[in-house]
């Protein structure tokens, strides 16, 4: 079971009438890996996901997620899978405790549903109607629905879209408590920061295709790059220069301004600068 | 958020506890009834129409139809039956395409909630409300205008079963008709028009024959006009029945009209139901 792949995608295709939604996607994603699949709108994400989780019909393809094919799956598929799909409704004259203690009832397995709300930070919104829930609060919820079964297998379909940067930093901590327990996640997302600090490898999605599979901060060959080191001149004068031995060169300035080099930086390429020029921008 | 985490996989080979089928359809009906409860405008609509109605044809209409029988005894039958259909199809063709725009059901469908559980949440809300409704029915009916209840065992058995078949056809109709809104806002405007027009053809507001005979046959398509004259047979004198078009109360025919319409709805729940909206493909 270690080496076992959570999940394999050969091929993928699925058009909706002349618009070619997903044009021949391949992908792995390993038991017990964070993987984060990005790209922009209508790139294919949602449809590749929503194949994944058993939502849509794929026109063709090989797809199997945890041994079985979303398409017909076996009895106890949908319990080992957790999702947490784009804006999913709520349930407005019911209760946070409510509502998660009614899905708990749908598991073999489920979590105790006052430890999950607890978990997602709703704690103080237990006895909360749902529709008195701000917008953050609400994804909170969807996360705690999604993990209420104890799943092998969670997707997050933009989990974090609306929240504060605070917390998004609590979520952070939330997904990496979850794949510490061997929890496989597959999330989407739009923010690359988001993907840096959580993924353990990054999958591009571009007009259908898988542009490239990485861990981050290898994407695009990211850490192979020309690094830019800038520093000031005495007299205040910006300068910088790219280079392939950046520690020579920071080393050089070092020597010619006789130890602290004004205004030093050494950067790479930042994930999004990658990212954007891997999507054709 | 704690940083308690349990292993996603069961680590003990401990049974599932998982729910049985009762169970989980009692808890799906209870959970149906709440939130239904706790929507004020649906219970003041639902519980409320009939007994408005009946409080308005009483004051209209406060003369006997035939020595001894007053008119409320008459119009009793159709708001019955009126309400009934106001719980199920009515009720069921407005919520289900707000459940489904919201993404409530496609939240049902990722769970391993088996399908049928949701359906017969649905039927066990509509049953209880429907009971609710028809007992304060009439009870304001015998408190206020001396409505006389069914004498013999024999009648108040067909005052079930022509309940039963009617709320079960209307039933299936609503979830089948909830099919045709593409939009939550669309729902009213879809099942409003059918259920008005059904109730002013079908011996609701009117005795049913002094209605033109063209409307009297349209009628005879459709179940409320049955469920109203097998109320009839419930609630007027035998002798009435020779008033019929048929020149009796016809309980056979009444049987199996509605029965012929659960099949009808059931065959259209079981091929247009959608647990997404259309433009969730």
């Amino acid at each position: 079971m270690e080496d076992e792949l959570a999940i394999s995608v050969r091929g993928l295709r699925k058009a909706y009438g002349d618009n070619v939604a997903v044009a021949g996607v391949d992908l792995d994603v390993h038991r017990g890996e964070v993987f984060a699949l990005l790209g922009p709108n209508g790139a294919g994400k949602t449809t590749t996901v929503e194949i994944l989780e058993g939502y849509r019909r794929r026109d063709a393809g090989e797809v199997s997620v945890l041994g079985s094919d979303p398409g017909s799956p076996a009895a106890d598929w949908r319990s080992r899978v957790g999702i947490v799909l784009q804006g999913t409704g709520e349930f407005d004259e019911l209760t946070v405790g409510e509502v998660v203690r009614h899905f708990s009832g749908f598991y073999p397995d489920a979590d105790d549903p006052d430890k999950v709300i607890e978990r997602v930070g709703l704690g103080a919104k237990a006895k909360a109607r749902t529709h008195t829930l701000s917008g953050g609060q609400k994804r909170r919820l969807d996360v705690a629905l999604g993990i209420i079964g104890r799943p092998e297998l969670l997707f997050l379909d933009e989990p974090t879209t609306g929240f504060d940067p605070e917390a998004r930093r609590e979520f952070w901590e939330l997904i990496r408590d979850l794949a510490a327990a061997g929890t496989t996640i597959v999330l989407t997302t739009h923010y690359l920061d988001e993907a840096e600090s959580l993924a353990d490898r990054v999958g591009v999605i571009a007009a259908g295709r898988v542009v490239e599979v990485a861990p981050p901060d290898r994407l695009g060959d990211r850490q192979a790059a020309l690094a830019t080191v800038s520093w000031r001149t005495p007299d205040g004068t910006p300068e910088s220069a790219q280079s392939a031995t950046p520690t020579a060169l920071v080393a050089e300035l070092a020597a010619r301004y006789g130890g602290e080099v004004p205004g030093l930086t050494v950067t790479r390429p930042t994930l999004e600068d990658v990212y954007l020029r891997m999507i054709g921008h | 958020m704690t940083t308690t985490t349990k292993p996603a996989a069961p680590v003990t080979g401990a049974p599932a506890r998982r729910l049985g089928a009762g169970a989980l359809a009692l808890r799906q009906g209870r959970l149906e009834l709440t939130q239904f409860l706790r929507s004020r405008e649906s219970v003041v609509f639902t519980m409320g129409f009939p007994i408005i109605m009946i409080l308005i044809f009483a004051a209209i209409f406060s003369d006997e139809i035939a020595p001894g029988v007053s008119y409320t005894q008459y119009f009793i039958t159709g708001m019955i039956a009126t309400g009934l259909m106001t719980v199920s199809f009515q009720n069921l063709g407005i919520w289900i395409p707000i459940e489904r725009d919201r993404g409530v059901l496609k939240r049902y469908r990722g769970t391993p909630m088996p399908k049928w559980v949701w359906f017969a949440g649905k039927v066990l809300m509509v049953v209880a409300i429907g009971i609710a409704e028809t007992v304060l029915l009439l009870a304001v009916s015998v408190a206020l205008f001396d409505l006389e209840l069914p004498a013999t065992a024999a009648k108040w058995a067909t005052f079930g079963w022509v309940a039963v078949l009617g709320v079960t056809a209307c039933t299936l109709c609503g979830i089948a008709i909830s099919s045709l809104a593409r939009t939550a806002r669309s729902g009213s405007a879809v099942v409003t028009p059918v259920a008005l027009v059904l109730q002013f053809i079908s011996g609701v507001f009117f005795v049913f024959t002094s209605l033109p005979t063209w409307m009297q046959q349209v009628a005879a398509l459709f179940p409320l006009k049955w469920m109203c004259q097998g109320l009839r047979s419930v609630f007027l004198p035998d002798s009435f029945g020779a008033q019929e078009p048929g020149g009796s109360f016809e309980l056979g025919r009444v049987a199996l009209v509605l029965a012929l319409w659960c099949v009808i709805g059931l065959a259209l729940c079981l091929t247009t139901f959608r647990w997404t909206t259309k433009r969730d493909g």
